[in-house]
């Protein structure tokens, strides 16, 4: 098979699991190191560059990087990821003198932003230190988006979101509280150079089954009601509350409702428990609370008496997956009556504009969703770019925050009168972490730990207010504890053909077998016949030549624990340990121009 | 040397054996010897052989004299029984062990100081008693704790890592083992792990004296250019004779393979080995055609390895002496001390 171009950034890229897997491309690693080091400014900075809230994804990031960390192959949990971002965050000095000035003359260029959520504030956040006037546009009284309306205080207190927004609009950006825009084209006719739309998926689907008009009193749609709930329109719920839906947002209207006065709250969603979209820590935080998950069961109609609400009649149902797609049929056991005196909807949400007129250049599609290109998010309309859940539909903060940078990075290549589709690559650096003969300049032993639990309150104080936060975080003797289970993986094994003598002690000691000295063939059949075959085909072999005897050295990446025993047991030098750090082209970055 | 523990994690994949240990399972503690030296290749080759072999850790005892390569039994088997003994005297405390209890397979392991030099005469007795045991000289031709002087095994002409050139004639241990009529005699690389794994697992299964003589590079004091012993050197003037590919156990499976390039080996005590000849000529059967392919390669500057003779008769220091079949420590105080009647009749049967 082909030798490997270690030199491409993203070959050692997808070697760090979890910054590849992020949206965002967060150097995980590097900031677990300074967590680990007590520098928890610094690791800081390193997420509010790169992921711009690192106090809120802290608490609510959905985590696409635990999946993939590589402690998850070799041990049951991964690195608690998330949380020890929030350590950072929860640790860190005044920052202030840290971050961007605002700056004392504009460009200008004036940039519009839809919406005050994570994609418009981070448009924001890399525009206007830049020199761009930034104005941002929204119906609620404070910026956060969703962050703010959809994701309950005791799992996100108003300060953390206020202090990390704050940072931004601090920057000199211009926040129009409490405006709604209703129409695209007027606001293109106010003359703005670019328009940013980060308004969100704001439609929340709604469940017309029979009795639904007469108990619409005590009838509410999740999102709708978290946002009330939020802003503290809705300050109680009844005894008895069934939420529908078996998502992240299905689980926070069920411990919200707990926390207002629903005793007996039970989750009805059709799906099974293990196929349930909801994130498996967020079941657990909602089962910890007492609330029930009843899974297989389909609502059919809501039960009025004497115009009140006083069920939700359910039918036992099964999932059949084909091709795909999921269908529930009924088991033919019969329909069952759950007693409840409110009902919360929560089966998803939908983009929705209204707003935008049809005939100002902006396509939209079968679906009706806005063309938006690939990498650069700009839509049909040269002057209109998206973002977030209004691009690409509802998914989560840590992929808004993507979009936004690359969002941000077209509009300054826009109207720098700069082509938009040609981006700078990613800045990428890596050198050698060996200090003496046996010292490495990060700390490489493997720890054995299992992952440390973050410690929460208990139920009697959390479930009292709902703006009391549950979880407390890592103190820092549970954060150096949990950083040590990282292992890592951007600190990479890097192998030189001519230096190597094949003595075999690097295949000897490795703890995972992952080396192979061998005869190069095609990939399907070298993977077989390694020490222990690579079966999984997501993980690159490494393969490089320039050995003596005219064999390969092949490398498992799949389950390395970059423990450095190889280069350390190496008596020439051709295995070392290099640091290896990406760091994403932002809006603003200069590097030696070639085409991504 | 290593100063981290090595992760104790291993891939979830890694195969396990009839006993349902895995390769990591028979490990010892990490090695302390310079990176990159060949025992270490060695140590791992061990541990290979015994995993696929599917030995109780239990079954084994390793025994070693003085030395870099007799430090090894530490780095392999840690749940295997022990002696590093004196220098030079591995092969009188195996012996001694092995009439004790000759259920265990006795490993010694030894360098070319420990064999070639101060203990070439326990060497020379072990093998031509026949006791039944493997045993392994990690062989780099330098002594390497002493910082490199030229052991007994160093080739004429070959130079020091300061430039001194050895003007001493070398000590062949395979045509020296030949001679003194060792029944399994074979010679490995350090830097060929396919082939010294299987000459291992063959020793193992061997009853009688089984000498492999590995050629290990000292990556510290003789891996150099005019080394004879360096990987550079032994991967140029290698010539193998044959591959031992696999070890059949008690039934000879039939392979179609052309025409005399593949033997199969009936050991005497019904194992059977598998030989891929490279070598057509070559006989593994023939003790005094193997002394003279040896001699007449070596004055070509050519390493002969593979396996170089194996007996087909039992020669075994057990048999020739007539031992109990059980293990002294199991034998009962009735069996050992039979009383005055027994005794009577042994005084009669001499009268």
């Amino acid at each position: 098979m082909k030798l490997t171009d270690i030199s491409a950034p993203d070959y050692f890229h997808k070697v760090v699991d979890c910054q590849w897997a992020c949206p965002a491309h967060t150097p995980v690693p590097e900031y677990i190191r300074l967590i680990a080091q007590g520098r928890y400014t610094d690791a800081y900075m390193i997420n509010w560059r790169s992921n711009v809230f690192p106090g809120i994804l802290g608490r609510t990031c959905d985590r696409p990087c635990e999946p993939a960390c590589r402690r998850g192959r070799v041990e049951e949990a991964p690195v608690a990821i998330c949380r020890l971002k929030r350590v950072a965050a929860d640790f860190k000095d005044d920052i202030r003198d840290r971050l961007p000035r605002p700056t004392a003359h504009t460009n200008g260029k004036r940039v519009a932003l839809v919406g005050a959520g994570p994609a418009s504030l981070t448009v924001a956040r890399d525009l206007a230190p830049l020199g761009y006037d930034c104005t941002v546009f929204d119906g609620n009284p404070k910026a956060g988006g969703m962050i703010r309306s959809q994701i309950p205080k005791f799992r996100l207190p108003d300060s953390v979101i206020d202090e990390e927004c704050g940072y931004i609009l601090d920057l000199g950006v211009t926040f129009h509280s409490g405006k709604r825009i209703d129409s695209l084209k007027a606001l293109l006719s106010e003359g703005y150079d670019a328009v940013f739309i980060g308004s969100g998926a704001p439609r929340a689907r709604d469940l017309d089954i029979p009795g639904r008009k007469e108990a619409a009193g005590s009838v509410h749609i999740g999102l709708d009601w978290l946002a009330s709930v939020s802003f503290g329109h809705v300050t109680s719920t009844g005894r008895r509350v069934v939420v529908i839906g078996g998502g992240n947002t299905a689980m926070d209207c069920g411990r919200s409702a707990r926390r207002l006065g629903g005793e007996e709250v039970s989750v009805v969603v059709r799906e099974g428990f293990d196929e349930m979209p909801a994130a498996s820590w967020e079941k657990e935080a909602l089962l910890n609370e007492g609330i029930t998950i009843s899974a297989g069961l389909a609502p059919k109609a809501f039960i009025n008496e004497g115009g009140r609400l006083t069920g939700l009649l359910v039918e036992p149902v099964t999932t059949v997956t084909e091709n795909g797609r999921s269908t529930f049929v009924p088991t033919g056991e019969p329909p069952r009556q759950i007693d409840c005196d409110e009902v919360v909807i929560a089966i998803g949400q939908q983009n929705a504009f209204p707003w935008i007129e049809r005939d100002i250049g902006i396509d939209f599609d079968k679906w009706d969703m806005p063309v938006v290109a690939e990498t650069t998010f700009a839509s049909t309309h040269p002057k209109v770019f998206f973002g977030g859940d209004a691009a690409r539909g509802p998914k989560n903060i840590i992929s808004a925050v993507a979009h936004g940078h690359d969002a941000a990075l077209s509009i300054h290549r826009l109207l720098s009168g700069e082509d938009i589709g040609e981006r700078l690559l990613p800045h990428v650096q890596i050198e050698s972490e060996k200090l003496g003969i046996h010292e490495w300049a990060y700390d490489s032993e493997v720890t054995l730990d299992h992952r440390f639990p973050v410690p929460s309150r208990d139920n009697k104080t959390a479930l009292k207010d709902i703006r009391t936060e549950v979880e407390l975080g890592y103190d820092p003797a549970l954060a150096l504890a949990e950083a040590d289970r990282c292992l890592n993986c951007d600190v990479e094994t890097v192998f030189s053909g001519p230096s190597c003598i094949e003595c075999d002690s690097c295949v000897d000691i490795c703890p995972m077998d992952c080396i192979t000295f061998t005869e190069n063939g095609e990939e399907q059949e070298l993977r077989l016949r390694l020490r222990v075959p690579a079966l999984n085909p997501l993980q690159d072999l490494y393969v490089a030549d320039g050995l003596k005897t005219g064999r390969v050295m092949v490398k498992d990446e799949d389950l390395c624990l970059h423990c450095g025993l190889c280069a350390e047991r190496c008596p020439t030098g051709a295995w070392s340990m290099q640091k290896y750090f990406i760091d994403m082209t932002h809006a603003g970055d200069t590097c030696p121009t070639r085409s991504r | 040397m290593s100063y981290l523990a090595k992760p104790k994690f291993h891939h979830p994949a890694l195969p396990e054996n009839t006993l349902g240990y895995t390769r990591r399972d028979y490990e010892g503690a990490i090695s302390t010897l310079c990176a990159g030296c060949g025992h270490d290749s060695i140590t791992a080759a061990i541990v290979e052989a015994c995993f696929e072999l599917s030995i109780a850790p239990h079954r084994v005892a390793k025994i070693s004299g003085i030395g870099c390569s007799s430090k090894t039994p530490t780095y392999f088997l840690g749940n295997s029984h022990g002696f590093n003994s004196v220098h030079g005297r591995m092969p009188s405390v195996l012996t001694g062990a092995s009439l004790a209890n000759r259920d265990l397979i006795y490993l010694g392991v030894s360098g070319d100081g420990d064999s070639a030099s101060i203990g070439l005469g326990q060497f020379a007795h072990a093998l031509r008693r026949g006791v039944n045991m493997v045993y392994i000289v990690e062989n780099n031709g330098v002594y390497g704790l002493t910082k490199g002087q030229f052991s007994a095994t160093a080739d004429d002409g070959s130079k020091s890592k300061q430039g001194v050139v050895n003007i001493d004639k070398p000590i062949d241990l395979t045509a020296l083992a030949l001679q003194l009529g060792a029944s399994y005699v074979a010679r490995s690389f350090s830097g060929d792990k396919a082939q010294l794994v299987s000459l291992i697992k063959g020793a193992i299964e061997h009853e009688g004296a089984a000498l492999v003589d590995v050629i290990s590079p000292c990556v510290a004091f003789n891996n150099h250019v005019g080394s004879t012993k360096s990987y550079d050197y032994v991967r140029e003037h290698n010539i193998a004779v044959n591959r031992l590919d696999v070890i059949v156990g008690r039934t000879p499976i039939t392979v179609d393979y052309e025409p005399g390039k593949l033997e199969l080996v009936q050991q005497h005590d019904g194992s059977w080995l598998r030989l891929r000849k490279l070598n057509a000529e070559y006989s593994v059967h023939d003790r005094r055609a193997a002394i003279d392919f040896l001699l007449e390669h070596e004055a070509k500057s050519e390493i002969v390895t593979g396996l170089l003779y194996v007996a087909s008769d039992k020669d075994e220091l057990h048999a020739d002496l007539n031992t109990t079949d059980t293990p002294l420590n199991a034998l009962s105080q009735k069996e050992l001390c039979p009383g005055m009647a027994r005794l009577e009749e042994i005084n009669a049967s001499l009268g």
